[in-house]
């Protein structure tokens, strides 16, 4: 049987690239639903996400999501990828709306600092590498020279800093990417990030 | 390390892209959705689209080439174009467009944008200035629905629009448009100064060489241009062309 990938639909921002990005590959079924049920279905969960943290959390919560989402992802530990603000959701609280999120990796979620606000205006919005700083397979085949596509003003701080899996530079270092165990988040966008993207979307599937 | 966007950007008139001078005698370019194949194979940073013609007529750039448009593209990509309301905003992002570019409504009615973005997010909300010299040579923001320069000062305007909440701010020199004579460096330098939320500079743009040093310069977070990336030679043919995005800190 073929995998199946749920995207979860929080009616955020725009989710056409990364339904668009998904639908590219053969060997899976892509489902765009924020219905329980269809995500107990899901063999792997993706939560895209642009906007507000506040009322990304909100949402979530009016919708009835956030028992399946944490049965599916803590218990049933199903792979879930999480993008910019669907990797910042998974954070324990934010500052974007000063309000808790869904706490599978402990850390906070606070505005980018930068001290030459001409040169690093933010939000950070543009083309920037990664470093890795640990080894996993949803990095696979990405090397230090490929740039992916940011668009953010806030970043995520991991209280373990064992969950970090790669960070950026924009004038600071900061986290662009984290990884515990079947959870998975990353700041960037793969959806808008060409070959890349591409491949990193490929290690999620095979993971 | 952070690399600025650079941004080709694509004007349609009656659904065919063409490219202007000085927003003047408009030049058939080609079919916008080859040139999407095209940036796709060089894989492009970003598009931005704007409907050249549709303030003038009272509508906004059709939901139908938006979707056309979302189909192939495999970037992020702007359009623009008569866009007055939230609800031509929600037609257009289901359409597929993840930014949206408002030029006009923001002189007429800059309330607009901050209720644009207080519902779409800042990101998703980009003002287009476009500026133009007087017969003193001051400079002032240009209206191109109405095809008159106002009395608006550029740089007070690009602060409202911060104050408005818009996430970016397209710096378009009008006198630059389609010469290739280089960017309007000072006026980039002018506005970057001036404002704390990123800068895309279009107007003019003549080489990657005379974008890296505009970056430089102001460090706008994006570096855009029409004829650099839809003609080629001395003659201006017309070529659809991109450069090598790894090469621009070298």
């Amino acid at each position: 049987m073929k995998q199946k990938i749920v995207i979860i639909d929080y009616h955020t921002g725009n989710i056409h690239s990364v339904v668009k990005a998904m639908n590219q590959f053969n060997d899976i079924v892509v489902e765009v639903s924020n219905n329980p049920q269809v995500i107990a279905s899901a063999d792997k969960i993706i939560l895209p996400g642009v906007g507000h943290f506040g009322n990304a959390m909100n949402t979530l919560t009016n919708l009835g999501l956030i028992d399946a989402l944490n049965k599916h992802v803590l218990t049933n530990k199903k792979p879930v990828l999480g993008i910019c603000l669907g990797m910042q959701l998974m954070a324990s609280a934010s500052a974007e709306g000063n309000c808790e999120g869904l706490n599978w990796i402990p850390g906070k979620v606070e505005r980018l600092q930068v001290t030459n606000s001409t040169q690093f205006k933010i939000p950070h919005n543009g083309w920037n590498t990664l470093n890795t700083v640990k080894q996993n397979a949803i990095l696979s085949g990405i090397s230090s020279e490929e740039a992916f596509y940011f668009v953010h003003a806030y970043q995520y701080k991991p209280t373990d800093a064992t969950d970090v899996l790669c960070t950026s530079t924009y004038e600071n270092p900061f986290v662009s990417g984290i990884a515990r165990e079947n959870i998975f988040g990353v700041q960037f966008h793969p959806e808008k990030s060409h070959d890349q993207g591409v491949q990193l979307f490929q290690n999620f599937i095979q993971l | 390390m952070f690399r600025p966007r650079i941004i080709p950007v694509l004007l349609l008139q009656n659904n065919g892209l063409v490219k202007t001078q000085r927003f003047k005698s408009p030049n058939y370019i080609g079919d916008p959705i080859n040139a999407v194949r095209l940036f796709n194979e060089f894989q492009a940073d970003e598009l931005v689209f704007l409907d050249i013609q549709a303030s003038k007529s009272g509508r906004c750039i059709a939901e139908e080439l938006v979707q056309a448009i979302s189909a192939e593209t495999r970037m992020p990509f702007a359009v623009g174009g008569g866009i007055s309301n939230c609800h031509q905003i929600r037609t257009l992002m289901n359409a597929g467009a993840e930014k949206i570019i408002i030029g006009n409504a923001a002189i007429d009615n800059p309330a607009f944008v901050a209720e644009a973005t207080s519902q779409f997010g800042a990101s998703s909300i980009a003002v287009c200035i476009d500026v133009v010299k007087t017969m003193f040579g001051k400079q002032v923001v240009y209206q191109h629905k109405k095809n008159k320069k106002t009395r608006l000062n550029p740089v007070e305007f690009a602060q409202l629009m911060e104050q408005k909440g818009a996430g970016e701010l397209i710096i378009q020199s009008v006198d630059n448009d389609g010469m290739m004579t280089g960017y309007d460096a000072a006026l980039i330098q002018l506005i970057a100064t001036h404002v704390n939320i990123p800068i895309v500079a279009l107007g003019g743009a003549r080489s990657l060489e005379n974008m890296k040093t505009v970056y430089q310069q102001s460090f706008p977070s994006g570096l855009a241009a029409g004829s650099l990336f839809v003609y080629h030679g001395k003659m201006k043919g017309v070529l659809i062309n991109y450069p090598d995005t790894k090469s621009f800190f070298l």
